[in-house]
This record gives C-alpha cells, sequence and structure tokens, in this order.
C-alpha cells in the first residue's frame, strides 16, 4: 500500500482493515500525494452542493455503466475515467456516497472488476461526514490527467450472471433487498417506483438478509463481531462458502459484497448485477415465493 | 413500465415559461445545465404554512427515486389558475430541481395551459444525457400526477 492505513481498533477487526478508512483518516489524510477522494451517489446532482474538499464526482450510471448495453464500460472507457480524474493504477482511491455508501461499494466493486488495488470505503459515507459537521465545498478541483491502463475486465471472479446464477442454484446465495421484495409483495425498493420485474419473489433457495442489517444508523459498518452473529451465526454462512449475492440492480448487494468479502474476509463472494431486474423478467427461470 | 420518450428541442408547444426554460437549459453545456437545475432546486419554494405537517394529504409521487409530496390548487376564477406546492428533500437535488422547472414553468398557468403540456415535456430541457434517461421517469410521474390533480378539480367542478 503506498498510502498507510488507518489503524482505528474497530478497523483493525475487519479482514481487510486496509479496505475502510473513518472521517478522521480522512479529514487529516486529504491533499495527501497519490491519493484521490471520489463521492458516487445515487443523486447525480447531490455532489454539486457540496462535497468533501479535494473530492471528485463518479456517477455510477454516466461514468460506470456502458450507456448502449445493460453492461459496464470496457477497459477503454474506464482508463478514461480514471485518467481524468487523476487516478492512476498505483492511486489509493476513497470512496464515499450517501445512502450508506450504497454507490460507493458499487463504485468500488467496478473497480475491482478492473483490479485496481487500493480502493477505500469512507465509514459512514457522505452522511457521517456531514453529521460531523466537517467541511463540505462547492469547489471542484481542477485535475491534471493521468494515463490509466486499459485494463481488461475480469467478469469471472467478482460478478455473477443470470447462467451462473442458474449453475449456482442450491448453494448459498444471498438476497439482500427488502422483506416486502423478498416475499414477492413488492417489485422493488418500499418507495421506490413499483416497475422493473414481471413477477415478485427470490431466487430459489435465497437467503433473506436485508443489506441494512450491515449497517448502524449512522450508515458505518457494524463491527466485525456483530456482522458475524449475522452471517455466520444466523445465516449459517462460511467464508469459505461461494455465495452469490444480488438485489434489484447490484447496487446493495455491493454493499453486502463488501461486507462479506473485505469485512469478514469470504473467499469467494460474487455479485449478481443483473439481480431482480433479469431474473424477476426472465422466461423460464425458477422464482420461490 | 414508463413510456420511453425521445429527448427533442421542441419548444413551440410548450407555455411560454416552460418554453423559455427549455431554451435556457439548451443553451448551455451539459455540465453548466447541471448548474441550472441546482439553481432551480434551491429556488423551489418552501410550502406554505397551511402544508405544514400534512405531508400524509400531499399526493406522493412514487416515480421519484426520493419521498416527493405534491398538491395542487385551481382557483375559481375564470381562467382556473393552478397554483403547485411540492416538497423534496434537499438531500435529493436532482428531483427538487425537476420540481423546481415544474413548479416555475406551471405555477399561475390556467388549467387549460396545464393539461396542454405534452406528456413527454420533461424530454424536452436537454437533461436526458446530463443525468441519464433512467433518472428522467421522476419528473415524467410529476407532470402526469400535476395533470390528473388538475384534471380531477375541474372536471369535478364541472360536475357540481
Amino acid at each position: 500500500m503506498t498510502t498507510q492505513t488507518d489503524p482505528q481498533s474497530k478497523l483493525a477487526a475487519y479482514s481487510n482493515p486496509e479496505r475502510l478508512v473513518s472521517t478522521q483518516w480522512l479529514a487529516e489524510h486529504l491533499g495527501a500525494d497519490n491519493l484521490v477522494v471520489l463521492e458516487s451517489n445515487e443523486d447525480v446532482l447531490l455532489y454539486d452542493t457540496g462535497h468533501i474538499p479535494g473530492a471528485l464526482k463518479l456517477d455510477w450510471h454516466l461514468d460506470l455503466n456502458d450507456q448502449l448495453s445493460r453492461d459496464y464500460v470496457d477497459g477503454e472507457r474506464f482508463a478514461q475515467v480514471m485518467g481524468e480524474r487523476g487516478i492512476g493504477r498505483d492511486t489509493t482511491v476513497v470512496i464515499y456516497g450517501d445512502k450508506s455508501n450504497w454507490w460507493a461499494t458499487y463504485a468500488m466493486w467496478v473497480m475491482s472488476l478492473f483490479g485496481h488495488e487500493d480502493v477505500r470505503i469512507l465509514d459512514g459515507g457522505r452522511a457521517k461526514w456531514v453529521a460531523e459537521g466537517r467541511d463540505l465545498t462547492t469547489d471542484v478541483p481542477t485535475v491534471t490527467p493521468v494515463d490509466y491502463p486499459v485494463i481488461e475486465r475480469d467478469d469471472r471472479t467478482i460478478r455473477a450472471f443470470k447462467q451462473d446464477v442458474l449453475e449456482h442454484l442450491g448453494q448459498p446465495m444471498v438476497d439482500v433487498r427488502s422483506p416486502g421484495e423478498f416475499s414477492g409483495e413488492l417489485l422493488s425498493i418500499p418507495d421506490y417506483p413499483q416497475e422493473g420485474a414481471m413477477r415478485g419473489g427470490h431466487i430459489p433457495g435465497a437467503k433473506s438478509v436485508p443489506w441494512g442489517r450491515a449497517a448502524n444508523e449512522d450508515g458505518t459498518f457494524k463491527s466485525r463481531e456483530e456482522l458475524e452473529e449475522i452471517y455466520l451465526g444466523e445465516q449459517g454462512l462460511q467464508p469459505s462458502d461461494d455465495v452469490v449475492a444480488y438485489c434489484r440492480i447490484g447496487e446493495r448487494s455491493s454493499h453486502t459484497w463488501f461486507v462479506l468479502t473485505h469485512l469478514l474476509g469470504f473467499e469467494r463472494v460474487r455479485n449478481y448485477d443483473g439481480s431482480w431486474t433479469e431474473w424477476g423478467n426472465s422466461v423460464g427461470v425458477p422464482v420461490e415465493r | 413500465m414508463a413510456t420511453q420518450f425521445t429527448a427533442s428541442t421542441r419548444t413551440d408547444d410548450l407555455p411560454e415559461a416552460m418554453a423559455e426554460l427549455a431554451g435556457e437549459f439548451h443553451a448551455l453545456e451539459q455540465k453548466d445545465r447541471l448548474q441550472l437545475l441546482l439553481e432551480l432546486a434551491n429556488d423551489l419554494p418552501d410550502l406554505p404554512e397551511r402544508y405544514d405537517g400534512r405531508l400524509g394529504e400531499m399526493e406522493k409521487v412514487d416515480e421519484c427515486q426520493s419521498p416527493v409530496f405534491l398538491a395542487v390548487e385551481v382557483d375559481p376564477d375564470p381562467e382556473r389558475t393552478v397554483h403547485l406546492f411540492i416538497s423534496a428533500a434537499p438531500e435529493a437535488p436532482t428531483t427538487r430541481g425537476f420540481a423546481g422547472i415544474l413548479h416555475e414553468s406551471l405555477d399561475g398557468l390556467s388549467a387549460e395551459e396545464v393539461l396542454g403540456v405534452p406528456d413527454e415535456a420533461p424530454y424536452r430541457f436537454g437533461l436526458a444525457e446530463a443525468v441519464s434517461p433512467l433518472r428522467m421517469r421522476g419528473m415524467v410521474g410529476m407532470l402526469g400526477r400535476i395533470k390528473r390533480q388538475v384534471r380531477a378539480r375541474t372536471t369535478l367542478d364541472e360536475r357540481q
């Protein structure tokens, strides 16, 4: 690691403590060499209302999704997105965002598809930084673009496609959506537009562990002990398990992917980004209610 | 499923204030369009006191990604002047900006003018590329609900 890690004791208990930083750590390291801070939100304008000084906007849809086919950007576009933000292959990137870091962990997951090594999440995200009364600015930093190599996206290690999920049936799977979506009463997040799927329910055999159970009220991640109690104790998952996580479009399951992979040290967790908007619309796939 | 609308620069079938605002957006580059949207978000008027603590009685716009509440009043004057009251959280500036566009464009118009606004009008501001088309459906939903409320209030009165 090029940038030192946050030695906070809560973080030290996690499997990969270098993947998380506290607001205090970030405040002390703003402006450090080879550190780039990115804000990734559900609301595309939120960054423009005020952001952490020096932070740059990374929009999940406009920057990380291909604008034509339902997929992520390719290596060339990814290199452009990173390079224009001054991010090189060895840059330490800290990501934070709204909604308890849904889109921050989503952005980390996409960066991990391209094997960017040093990506960290700000524990508590945007809400905690704001709640602590820390500095915000509307100044958008001027960036000197750098060259980011064109890397081929790895879709086999932490990403699952529909066919992978079909082959995975009967093995550990975590549905991180709300209980209403899991049971099939709702087709989307409560209070969100109820559209996007022809069928309600869940993938047969999936365990219902809503993403929010891994988060505290202030948006920070629960302690390792609390997380183990949920995923290992209550759900009976093992760090050696091959696990697939899904939600509606893959953002909330990125949060759980992060928890299982980096906080609890699971060896193989794949995010099924097609999630319910693909499964619930697919012809001939099994659905359980 | 939401109807798919195509972006357009046509403004001659929009009410004057809406056409002007659409023209302002089109005159700007993408990133400046976001700044204008943010200004409109900031300019969205607060709810008048009579709506304080009465969000439950307002119509909730389910198409938006974050809670938006809407109330429509129609005056008994000959024009049937329409007044819009919209509440959206500061943490959801895009949604507030959409509400701001509709408020700026439609508040104070006659019921007939509001009902004459094309359903795809939200795609006339050049915003789909700036915020992604996916996020536009919130504004389409808001406009649809405004028109429905205006229609309900005016046709109800005619029957009386």
